[in-house]
């Protein structure tokens, strides 16, 4: 087995803070489900018990970006919809990843138009491309899996001058 | 179905300096009038009891280009009680971009004139709301005229900003 091969003498072994985080956060990554149209649909799809993304500890999709590390924005990103997109993503805790989703996001698809991003990299940090139009949801599956490789690898130094991003507080009565 | 003959006939008798046109293309009636006239004629065909055109289905335009009356403003209106549609043509002169609004006939022209003004720039006088419908609120441009370049104007619209990622 795998941690108790480990463990020798009174169960205690040495690691990295590093890499015993990493191991612990690829286990359970918390998807914001930025689902703005059809690939949306195939985002579901990993949900059900079919594909079931539970097996890989990400089947706790919250609506809330406070709770999330793993941005999916699945779907067409007009240049009205971005400052909404990038606003959730400034919301979310560090750290954070994000998906690209399908082939819109990554280049504007086939939207090649005035109103769509043509790739939502001008505007956020994409760590994984994913391609398809839409992808299948083994697909998104296997980016979760190559996302978890890379989430694996982070390092608390990436994080040392890291400064917080700068939110603009609008308030409505 | 209501006939273009009775049609003429309802608008003559009702309208009888108006000069329209009523043509017949694979059972679809069009009827275009000038742009003065479209609230009356509008109000009439609704509440007249033999033609009861109840329901606005769209409001869009047509951008001629290089024609010198540029614009063309179409109503697709629906009448239940003849299960009939008809077409309205309003031909904007000149470069004009102004028409009167049929909000006040029909409820549902308020938002499809707002859409035709986002998309063509049509300017509806006495409507209610003229804003935009789907582009941002602080864009300037009317990208379905044909003078829109199919990219857009680069930087009208601002994307955020990517300074403090890692």
């Amino acid at each position: 087995m795998g941690l108790e091969s480990l463990l020798k003498d009174n169960g205690f072994f040495t690691t990295t803070v590093d890499a015993l985080a990493g191991w612990a956060r690829k286990s359970s990554v918390w998807p914001m489900p930025m689902g703005i149209s059809c690939c949306a649909i195939e985002m579901m799809a990993v949900g059900d018990p079919k594909y079931d993304i539970a097996r890989f500890g990400s089947e706790v999709m919250r609506f809330t970006p406070r709770q999330c590390d793993l941005m999916i924005v699945a779907g067409t990103v007009t240049y009205k919809m971005a400052p909404v997109v990038r606003k959730i993503y400034d919301q979310m805790p560090e750290p954070k990843w994000v998906i690209a989703m399908g082939a819109c996001t990554a280049s504007g698809g086939i939207y090649r138009t005035y109103s769509v991003v043509q790739g939502i990299d001008q505007f956020l940090p994409v760590d994984l491309y994913l391609a398809g139009c839409p992808p299948r949801p083994d697909n998104l599956l296997n980016a979760l899996i190559t996302m978890q490789d890379k989430i694996s690898r982070t390092k608390a130094a990436d994080f040392k001058n890291a400064k917080l991003p700068e939110l603009n507080v609008i308030q409505k009565n | 179905m209501i006939s273009a003959e009775l049609l003429n006939t309802k608008l003559k008798e009702q309208f009888p300096e108006l000069d329209f046109e009523i043509s017949e293309f694979r059972d679809e009636l069009t009827l275009a009038l000038p742009a003065n006239n479209i609230v009356e004629v509008c109000k009439y065909l609704k509440t007249n009891p033999e033609l009861e055109f109840i329901m606005c289905m769209d409001i869009t335009a047509i951008d001629w280009s290089r024609r010198k009356d540029r614009f063309t403003v179409v109503y697709n209106i629906f009448s239940f009680k003849n299960n009939s549609r008809l077409r309205l043509k309003a031909n904007l002169k000149n470069t004009d971009n102004k028409i009167d609004t049929v909000s006040s006939v029909w409820e549902a022209a308020n938002w499809h004139e707002r859409e035709t003004f986002d998309m063509y720039g049509i300017e509806f006088n006495g409507h209610p709301d003229l804003r935009r419908m789907y582009l941002p609120e602080d864009f300037e441009y009317h990208p379905l005229q044909k003078d829109f370049p199919l990219m857009g104007i680069p930087d009208s619209i601002p994307l955020p900003k990517k300074e403090n990622d890692r």
